[in-house]
């Protein structure tokens, strides 16, 4: 008896030596900082000397007084509701399409391409593409068609700065669970396809969904949280493209309204109230996915 | 049964069915593929393009007359200053290759120790670093910040490579693929003697490799394409890293920088390239290897 004891403790301090490098290092550099924003978003802290409690004011305030932030709550949502399932899906696919093809590693580069080169090389070509004058690349070959006479302004039209930062969004992110979902097939099992040509299934759309899917859940699982968070958590792009502020806050979005706060006005208190609602906002959603995807009903 | 639409080519006597839906799907990832791979082929032309092409303006896509010009004017430009181009690079490097390192290896253990070990609170803990992965990470920088120099750590390579290596991303996606790892083969190391430390190298590690050379890509992507931390941590010019240094070039303004500038991104896409080639490479040598096993 004493000695199974002794044994259990032995593999539970082995366990927490295991995960103790990386536990120190989380909490010091991610938790540490999240928990003291939640802390913040219940004072009134400016970064130099208000830091006074005031309990719900700044998420009273964020509801009832500040239609910016209603407005980028509710541009958010429509963003993460279109950019997020569509760039999951699309990576998806692709990944499967890809992964029995002849030639996969070019072509998995040169889908990857847009992550590989963020920044310096993105701003140019959307640029390129989406310049509000006539030397912009679809402006230039829609005016020669004869479409249009004078060129659209892609990134100062209020209706047009949300679609054309979906798309561009869409195009930007679906590097990241393309890989995620190449290395999941990778890691499948083959056996299963042999298993499951002997009961009769057969074609790849019944392999998809009988055999590749139900063995990629956590791989599924961890593309979806991901794209959640990437997808409510957009403000790089739209920045870039638009400005910010973004004209008229067409293309404000609550990581821009963070950012506002936060770096320019320096309220910390009313930024990590923002905050912590799109945290509710993204968990809630997360949670959806994770009971959608569990692993435990195998 | 599935009927399959298609025809027959025939080279003489060899005799190939291509079905008319496989021909269809090829056109199309060849396209998608064309498009997203827009922004690599302008920085591999752009980066050869005299002068005169650079400044054109509306721009053009590709080169026209080619020239080595560009790495000429990107020697000079930086030969100037007291810190030669070289020491950006190796900053790069050294960081980077440090970051993926210790990622890789702290994060799979934690996994590993999560999914198969006897860690207390599995749940708990794990629910509490997915929650992070949500929370807008504008926020941490003026914590990371404190820590950073409360620990006397500005101006070194360690500021640069401590915040990054302990992510929720990382040890998700890790942990994602250690769940798959059947309980069956831990045990059988287990009986044939080995501690936990060889079942992790010697089982562990070797299954998770097609996540592993995945993060590997993920974490080095980031890590070299960074240009907020160092101007963050680092104010010495000498410990600055290619991003920051090439900023530095395109804001020093001249119209002769635009060259160097074309020429250093394309030297700062070449490494990330490489280490994608390579590491996709292996996570396809993987799975020939597991196929036999």
């Amino acid at each position: 008896m004493k000695l199974i004891n002794k044994k259990s403790l032995g593999n539970k301090a082995l366990a927490i030596a295991f995960f103790l490098p990386f536990f120190v290092l989380f909490t010091l550099f991610v938790l540490a900082p999240v928990v003291q924003s939640v802390f913040y978003s219940f004072t009134n802290y400016d970064l130099l000397k208000r830091n006074d409690f005031v309990g719900f004011n700044n998420y009273k305030q964020l509801f009832l007084n500040d239609e910016i932030f209603l407005l980028a709550l509710k541009n958010t949502m429509v963003f993460a509701c279109i950019a997020g399932p569509v760039s999951y899906i699309l990576s998806f696919v692709m990944a499967w399409i890809l992964n029995d093809m002849k030639g996969r590693t070019i072509f998995a580069l040169a889908f990857y391409a847009p992550s590989i080169t963020s920044g310096t090389a993105m701003a140019v070509i959307w640029t390129y593409f989406f310049s509000s004058d006539s030397y912009g690349l679809i402006n230039n070959f829609l005016m020669n068609l004869g479409l249009i006479s004078s060129p659209i302004l892609w990134n100062q039209s209020v209706n047009l700065i949300m679609p054309v930062c979906i798309f561009i969004q869409i195009w930007m992110s679906m590097g990241t669970g393309f890989l995620v979902f190449m290395a999941g097939l990778q890691n499948a099992n083959q056996e299963l396809y042999e298993a499951g040509a002997i009961d009769g299934i057969k074609g790849r759309f019944a392999e998809l969904f009988y055999i590749t899917l139900p063995q990629m859940k956590p791989q599924l699982l961890f593309g979806a949280i991901n794209t959640i968070a990437g997808s409510f958590g957009v403000f790089d792009v739209i920045s870039s493209f638009a400005g910010f502020p973004s004209p008229n806050y067409a293309g404000h979005t609550l990581v821009a309204h963070v950012y506002d706060y936060a770096f320019v006005r320096y309220e910390m208190g009313y930024a990590s109230a923002v905050s912590v609602i799109l945290f509710l906002i993204t968990f809630l959603f997360g949670k959806a996915v994770m009971f959608l995807l569990s692993s435990k009903d195998e | 049964m599935r009927v399959r639409q298609g025809f027959h080519i025939h080279f003489g006597k060899l005799s190939i069915r291509v079905s008319v839906s496989r021909i269809l799907v090829y056109l199309l990832v060849i396209l998608l593929v064309c498009f997203t791979s827009l922004p690599l082929i302008y920085v591999v032309s752009t980066a050869f393009k005299p002068l005169d092409e650079l400044l054109r303006f509306p721009p053009i896509f590709f080169v026209r007359k080619p020239t080595m010009d560009n790495f000429r004017d990107l020697l000079f430009a930086t030969s100037s200053s007291s810190v030669p181009f070289l020491r950006y690079v190796v900053n790069s490097i050294f960081v980077s290759v440090a970051t993926v390192l210790a990622t890789i290896i702290i994060s799979s253990i934690a996994a590993y120790s999560l999914v198969k070990l006897e860690l207390p609170f599995k749940n708990a803990i794990f629910n509490l670093i997915v929650a992070t992965l949500m929370f807008p990470a504008t926020l941490m920088t003026i914590p990371n910040y404190m820590v950073i120099n409360n620990l006397g750590l500005m101006d070194s390579y360690l500021a640069l490579i401590l915040p990054k290596i302990a992510g929720a991303f990382g040890f998700f996606f890790v942990k994602q693929f250690c769940d798959q790892l059947p309980d069956a083969f831990l045990e059988a190391a287990r009986l044939d003697g080995a501690n936990e430390w060889q079942v992790f190298t010697k089982i562990v590690f070797p299954f998770m490799k097609p996540a592993c050379s995945t993060l590997v890509v993920f974490t080095f992507v980031a890590s070299w394409n960074d240009a907020f931390s160092p101007i963050v941590y680092i104010t010495q010019d000498a410990m600055r890293t290619l991003p920051v240094a090439l900023q530095s070039i395109g804001t020093a303004g001249t119209l002769a920088r635009a060259g160097a500038m074309a020429a250093g991104t394309f030297i700062s896409v070449v490494p990330t390239v490489l280490i994608y080639t390579l590491m996709q490479r292996r996570v396809i040598e993987t799975m020939a290897y597991s196929g036999i096993k």
